[in-house]
């Protein structure tokens, strides 16, 4: 019997040039000449495959997670000194008195690195052999929506592709059934929910099946995947081989090539179909999962979407990325912090553990860290928005574990000691990735674009 | 005069080449190599430039190098350093170096040698000359020509030996004119007419008459302008815009001159006496992302707004990349940073903030529609008339006056009223916290004697908002002199708690937060004859505070008093007036006309309120300009600069001592300008052949692609501009043309030696626009409401897709009356962050910059919109009604009808036998699963037909899906 559907999903061979698995190497086919250059990419033997973000939004302070400051303890209450404040950007705190704010929370060493982490992370604690701490990160833009769209796509000017869309344009995915660059995100009750732009996840200048696809928590997990009201599995399926009949006689008709890549992307389209709702069924993990993240998943809680980044990285999935938005914490950051570090500690040490135990963690590179940190200075009981120092984590293949890289200062103010850059995190990425930073371009208004802009270097420093 | 100078330099002689070919054009084989691996390093930007050594000029080309070299000697490939360092034997001395990642082919290394042989002409780089009108050339094939689009297209093919494609048949060019100049499908009666010449260019004018032209061509500019209806930055709060929407629209539609068009929105608020139009016009200068986030630096966005502005008016103007010099020179066009600033300086007179607290986007013009400044004028003139019967004296109401002002005047003369000292302060006193800032009694409540400062232009009635210190108290105080006992209100407001005492007796407190308000509290006091002390103690949390204080007394305001108080015989004119006018506000025979007026002003009022508002251009005092080294904005060390424009081009005209918007207006649209027509006409070529006579519609600088046939573009440009830039007349030449007639059909032919058309041996296809997608659905639906222009619209939209936003939350309603949910796709509500999914999928940009040319892209999402979406269900289901509900005989000719409606024509046999295939599975489906097929036809807002089954509309239904899901419905071939 000549079943459609398994005539449909037979000709996969022909997918692999067409769905999101496919990375500039083979490009030149299937996109316009007017989008596409062909990129001279340089691959090196990868240390990864793929990418979990863990955006902490909302700029966490590293002076309650990861940068432990006993002076600033000691001078609580006393003068910020001027000679280091002065001429530098300041956000709500403009025009204001700048007092020193202790640390909140004591820190401990942990593991066989002795590594110091704050106490408010019992949890990622455990991870002190795995991970590797920057304490020495700055970025140039001190307010949220642009610090996110600087960390994100290496600059402040909208309409530049985002990291993920880059690394999927370099590399295309693994997986002929989702997208290859899946964003989650969930809201935390610690802190001010700041807004996030669909700019983050953005491709830009890049062809459009190089952005990210949000997945949702309530709803279609991906939008319109569901079928209409009325219209079953097999409905749907009558009226998709239909299209591809009508679409196939056009093609023979015209000779043109561009409905080949379009009855190749409705076959993706009817892939996710099916796959996304086997993705976000959790039924079939196992009850010491569920302990392990601390959740059943479903409600779209931070631990949930670690469960789902999991399923999504052994699926092939290239670049996921998590937003929890919770970090704000401009007054009460004690109590304020407490919360939002309580919403991902287990569920990231969980995130950790498992691909680790799963064998998974030597192929990827999981980046922990915020848009930027928080001030030294007290704002009330809370903190400022701080861009000079503050720090983020790596774990995963080809990274230092156990190790830390870069200080601030003694009040945790400017970055001092192997100083790290937006742009240095990013060539640093795709170079466990195999790509040369600096060769993954793409022509645009005439000029050759790149993640790292025209700057960036690989932090040797954080690499095993 | 800089223009000529480079004329002059660019007409040196030509050898021709040895083997007696042409020698090369520098524009066309030689700029691109060098710039490509040469400028990075060897060019405009003095920041990188590596051994003095500069190759984008011909002067340094060619000079002596500190050396004693010379990189260019023209005739003498040998002595040419710059080929010895290409072909050097040695890596580490070869050029370019392996440490650019940039290479260079061995063919380009002899272009380059025979370039120098030939004798090195040197051309300035072409888009950077004003075109001359060039001679249409002399084809062989005359039946071609059409316009003289044809000849400069038909010579060009002849001379590479390509034979143009037949024209395409009656129903494709029926749709690629509709859809070109509509963005909507034809109306298949239209396609039946299109049997001559005469039928189509009859049917152009047609097209162009179409309020929809204006419509399509708005998609295209609002592109370029990154209109949007919200700010952009963090919270993307909306801002109303639309009026400058729906001005672009008439200003297509109504053929304004580009010209006209161009000053309006660069200048339209200096024009002398600007009309309406031009004020929402200028609108264009505000259309830059904004931000409201809080802690934003009012300093640091100026900066990122001045740059943004740059950027979009040198694309949008003179497709040039003149935004690259914000942080240092240009690296490949000969911009520097100083031209940037200078060119920002032109737009420093707009007034605008940098943060906008509290999402208040200024300045606006409230734009009333005709209907509503009618209401408001007819509102007006019944407010005059009742305003007239109020003040009408009768006889009547003189007496009645009479007795009242007696009556109040016994009264006031037997009542006192309280005199009121000057106010004095004292303070702050500071606390630990707002508790104790409040709850302790600090010196001035204990009596002790502490200074006090006089505070004499206090006045009453007013909140006064300038005390200082956190977490502190000032006291407040005044005499109070009455000269009998009497009851007195005090009226008060205070930022943030309060206490009052009069003569040391507490007599009222509340402690609260919040700020001063008039009448937030009413303190009744009983004040004996004499004077007495009133003290008040205002407490603050953080930030400013203050207090408002006023007596309340029962009875006529003061001056009413002070008039009846008076002899009535000695009363001046003004008294009597005064008691008059206050009299009619208490008349009892006048209750009826006060009810009447105060409904009429409440009218007014609220449809004041319901008057749309949109930015517009305000001149103020321009801010200076410094060159910011690095674009940092922190640093004020570079020098002032004046506006002007790039150095490269001719000096801008200023009509006054200072070069504005509205001279860069009149520059860019002078005529003279090289690149403002040359941009326009690539763009508009862009829309009407799928790729630009360049390539780069962006970028028209030394990296864009040189035009394919330059003669032409220049050709076109020269006509724009002695047309009196008339841009329907641009249209008319192309479409009427023979090249745009011909058929798209891809040919084998041509596969390798012309994969893109660039011949334009035949038409072109491509992907129609997000928004007419969801155009070709609606009106096959016949869902489509045509109204042109009004408040954007919100169609379905999946529930929570806006969970990101915050500051405010939203959540997105979608618009519930079917007029306003099916507008067209270009009325959507442009939600820069979050852009409306189905738009997004198909490409539409998020306008937060300049778009010249969308990317095309062909993903799984657009299946799934087109598959899944609500409104493209909604408009299968009416589609399938619409064909339900003609008389028709058979399934065949219902399908034959579906056809018509979406695709202008009829479905082929094996086109037919598949869909009704389709038919006849989905009607078995069904019919066994009826409330199934209820589910489907119930999807949206519009009434469905109940003459037919329900089982045969959901069957018909899946049939209209499947059309509509075609790529041909959502293709222009």
């Amino acid at each position: 019997m000549n079943d459609p559907l398994s005539d449909l999903i037979s000709r996969r061979a022909f997918l692999g040039h067409a769905g999101y698995g496919v990375g500039a190497a083979s490009l030149g086919s299937l996109l316009s000449r007017e989008t596409d250059t062909a990129a001279p990419l340089v691959t090196r033997k990868p240390r990864i495959r793929r990418v979990i973000h863990l955006c902490m939004a909302g700029g966490p302070s590293h002076l309650e997670g990861f940068d432990w400051k006993p002076e600033l303890r000691r001078r609580h209450g006393e003068d910020m000194p001027e000679s280091i404040t002065r001429g530098q950007p300041i956000a709500q705190l403009q025009g204001q008195k700048l007092r020193c704010l202790g640390p909140q929370f004591d820190f401990s060493r942990h593991g066989q690195s002795g590594q110091i982490i704050s106490d408010v992370f019992p949890h990622m604690s455990r991870l002190a052999d795995d991970i590797c701490i920057i304490r020495s990160l700055f970025t140039e833009q001190i307010n949220h929506d642009p610090a996110h769209t600087f960390m994100n796509t290496g600059t402040a000017i909208s309409g530049r592709p985002s990291m993920g869309s880059w690394v999927l344009y370099g590399l295309g995915a693994e997986t002929e059934n989702l997208p290859g660059f899946v964003v989650l995100s969930s809201v935390g009750r610690g802190g001010q929910a700041q807004p996030i732009s669909a700019r983050q996840w953005h491709s830009g200048f890049l062809p459009g099946r190089f952005q990210g696809v949000r997945f949702h928590a309530s709803g279609d997990p991906v939008h319109y995947v569901g079928s209409p009201p009325g219209v079953d599995e097999a409905a749907q399926r009558e009226v998709l081989e239909t299209v591809r009949r009508l679409d196939t006689l056009r093609r023979q008709e015209t000779r043109n090539p561009e409905i080949d890549t379009r009855i190749a992307q409705y076959e993706m389209a009817y892939r996710m179909h099916t796959s996304v709702p086997e993705l976000t069924d959790l039924s079939s993990e196992p009850e010491d999962v569920f302990e392990l993240y601390g959740t059943r998943g479903g409600d779209g809680s931070y631990a949930s979407n670690c469960l789902l980044a999991r399923r999504l990285a052994e699926r092939g999935v290239r670049f996921i990325q998590l937003y929890h938005r919770a970090w704000d914490h401009h007054g009460n950051i004690k109590g304020g912090y407490q919360i939002s570090a309580k919403e991902v500690d287990q569920a990231t040490y969980a995130l950790v553990t498992d691909l680790k135990r799963r064998g998974m963690l030597d192929d990827t590179l999981v980046i922990y860290g915020g848009e930027f940190g928080r001030t030294p200075m007290g704002q009330g009981t809370g903190r400022d928005h701080h861009i000079k120092g503050f720090s983020a984590w790596l774990a995963g293949g080809g990274i230092k574990a156990g190790s830390s890289y870069g200080a601030t200062d003694e009040f945790g103010y400017h970055a001092v000691e192997d100083r790290v850059e937006v742009h240095d995190l990013h060539a640093t990425m795709l170079h466990l990735l195999g790509i040369d930073h600096e060769r993954l371009l793409y022509r645009y208004r005439g000029r050759d674009f790149r993640l790292t802009d025209v700057a960036g270097r690989v932090i040797h420093g954080v690499l095993a | 005069m800089r223009l000529l100078l480079l004329c002059l330099t660019a007409c040196g002689g030509l050898a021709p080449g040895q083997d007696g070919s042409p020698p090369l054009s520098f524009n066309r084989s030689v700029r691109p190599i060098l710039a490509e691996t040469c400028f990075p390093c060897h060019g405009p930007d003095g920041g990188t430039r590596q051994a003095d050594l500069r190759l984008d000029r011909r002067e340094d080309a060619f000079s002596r190098l500190p050396s004693g070299n010379r990189a260019v000697v023209p005739g003498d490939p040998d002595a040419s350093t710059l080929m010895a360092r290409l072909r050097h034997h040695d890596v580490a001395e070869r050029m370019p170096p392996a440490s650019s990642h940039r290479t260079i082919s061995p063919e380009d290394i002899d272009t380059l040698e025979r370039w120098i042989r030939e004798g090195a002409n040197w051309e300035p780089h072409w888009a950077f000359i004003p075109p001359q009108r060039p001679a249409v050339p002399a084809v062989a094939d005359r039946a071609q020509l059409r316009s003289p689009i044809d000849a400069f297209v038909t010579a060009r093919l002849e001379r590479m030996g390509i034979r143009p494609s037949p024209q395409a048949d009656r129903h494709t060019l029926a749709r690629r004119l509709a859809v070109d100049l509509t963005g909507l499908p034809p109306a298949p009666e239209d396609v039946a007419t299109l049997t001559d010449d005469a039928a189509y260019t009859a049917y152009v004018d047609r097209l162009l008459a179409s309020p929809h032209f204006g419509e399509r061509l708005a998609v295209f500019w609002l592109d370029l302008v990154r209109y949007a209806d919200t700010s952009g930055y963090h919270g993307d709060q909306p801002i109303s815009f639309w009026p400058y929407r729906d001005w672009v629209i008439k200003a297509f539609n109504e053929g304004l001159p580009f010209d006209q068009f161009t000053e309006a929105q660069l200048a339209g608020d200096l024009l002398p006496e600007p009309t309406r139009d031009q004020l929402v016009a200028s609108g264009y200068n505000h259309l830059n992302q904004k931000t409201s986030e809080g802690g934003a630096q009012d300093k640091e966005y100026l900066a990122i707004y001045r740059a943004d502005r740059v950027r979009t008016a040198a694309s949008v103007w003179m497709g040039v990349t003149l935004g690259c010099a914000q942080c240092h020179d240009h690296k490949f066009d000969p911009f520097t940073a100083e031209d940037f600033y200078s060119f920002a300086a032109i737009f420093e007179d707009i007034n605008e903030k940098g943060y906008y607290a509290g999402s208040n986007w200024s300045p606006t013009m409230p734009v009333p529609s005709a209907d509503q400044s009618a209401r408001i004028a007819a509102l007006d003139a019944q407010v005059k008339e009742t305003e007239g019967t109020l003040n009408r004296d009768t006889e009547e109401l003189r007496a009645a006056r009479a007795s009242w002002a007696a009556e109040q005047r016994s009264l006031i003369l037997a009542r006192s009223t309280p005199v009121l000292g000057p106010w004095s302060s004292s303070g702050p006193y500071f606390a630990k916290n707002f508790n104790e800032a409040y709850a302790t009694p600090f010196d001035p409540e204990k009596g002790a004697d502490v200074p006090w400062t006089p505070r004499p232009a206090w006045k009453d009635g007013v909140v006064h908002n300038t005390l200082k210190g956190d977490n502190a108290a000032t006291y407040l105080r005044r005499t109070i002199t009455v000269d009998a006992d009497q009851t007195t209100t005090l009226s008060l407001g205070s930022d943030d708690a309060i206490k009052v005492w009069i003569d040391g007796r507490e007599v009222f407190k509340r402690k609260v937060t919040r700020g001063a308000q008039p009448d937030q509290d009413k303190v009744q006091v009983e004040l004996l004859r004499g004077e007495h002390e009133l003290l008040m103690k205002i407490a603050n949390g953080a930030g400013g505070y203050g207090f408002y204080f006023r007596l309340v007394r029962d009875g006529p305001p003061n001056a009413v008093v002070e008039a009846l108080r008076a002899e009535p015989s000695r009363r001046t004119p003004a008294q009597r007036d005064t008691i008059a006018a206050h009299y009619r506000t208490v008349a009892p025979a006048l209750a009826a006309v006060r009810a009447e007026l105060k409904a009429l002003r409440d009218r007014l009022t609220k449809t004041r309120a319901a008057i749309p508002t949109t930015l517009i251009s305000r001149a103020m005092t321009p801010r200076p300009v410094k060159v910011l080294h690095r674009g940092d904005w922190q640093d004020e060390s570079g020098p002032v600069v004046q506006p002007r424009g790039p150095s490269i081009l001719a000096d801008i005209t200023a009509n006054g001592d200072r070069t504005t918007r509205l001279d860069l207006a009149r520059w860019l649209t002078s005529g003279r300008h090289p690149l403002t027509a040359r941009v326009f006409v690539n763009r508009l070529w862009r829309l009407f052949f799928g790729t630009g006579l360049s390539r780069t519609v962006e970028n028209l600088g030394t990296q864009g692609e040189w035009p394919v046939d330059q003669d032409l573009l220049d050709w076109l440009a020269v006509e724009f501009v002695d047309s009196g830039w008339d841009v329907k007349h641009m249209i008319r030449l192309m479409v009427n043309s023979t090249t745009y007639r011909r058929s798209s059909q891809p040919r084998p032919d041509l596969a390798v030696t012309d994969p893109e058309n660039r011949s334009h041996a035949r038409q072109s296809t491509w992907r129609l626009d997000a928004e007419f997608v969801r155009d070709q659905a609606l009106v096959a639906a016949a869902l489509l409401n045509r109204d042109i222009g009004g408040p954007s619209s919100k169609p379905y939209q999946p529930a929570g897709y806006w969970r990101e936003l915050n500051f405010p939350k939203r959540v997105y309603k979608h618009d519930t009356t079917l007029g306003k949910q099916h507008r067209r796709g270009l009325y959507t509500w442009w939600q820069r962050s979050f852009l409306h999914p189905s738009l997004k999928a198909f490409d539409a940009p998020p306008r937060e910059e300049c778009t010249a040319a969308r990317p095309r892209s062909n993903t799984p999402l657009q299946a799934l919109v087109l598959l899944n979406d609500p409104s493209y269900v909604e408009a299968a289901r009416a589609l399938a009604d619409r064909v339900l509900g003609q008389a028709a005989s058979s399934d065949a000719e219902r399908l034959a009808l579906l056809y018509r409606y979406t695709l202008a024509r009829t479905p082929k046999p094996a086109e037919e036998a598949a869909l009704l295939t389709l038919l006849a599975t989905q009607r078995q489906r069904f019919e066994q699963h009826p409330d199934a097929a209820r589910s489907l036809t119930d999807v949206g807002l519009s009434p469905r037909e109940t003459g037919h089954s329900i089982t045969d509309h959901a069957a018909w239904t899946q049939v209209a899906r499947a059309i509509l899901n075609l790529h041909e419905v959502i293709t222009r071939s």
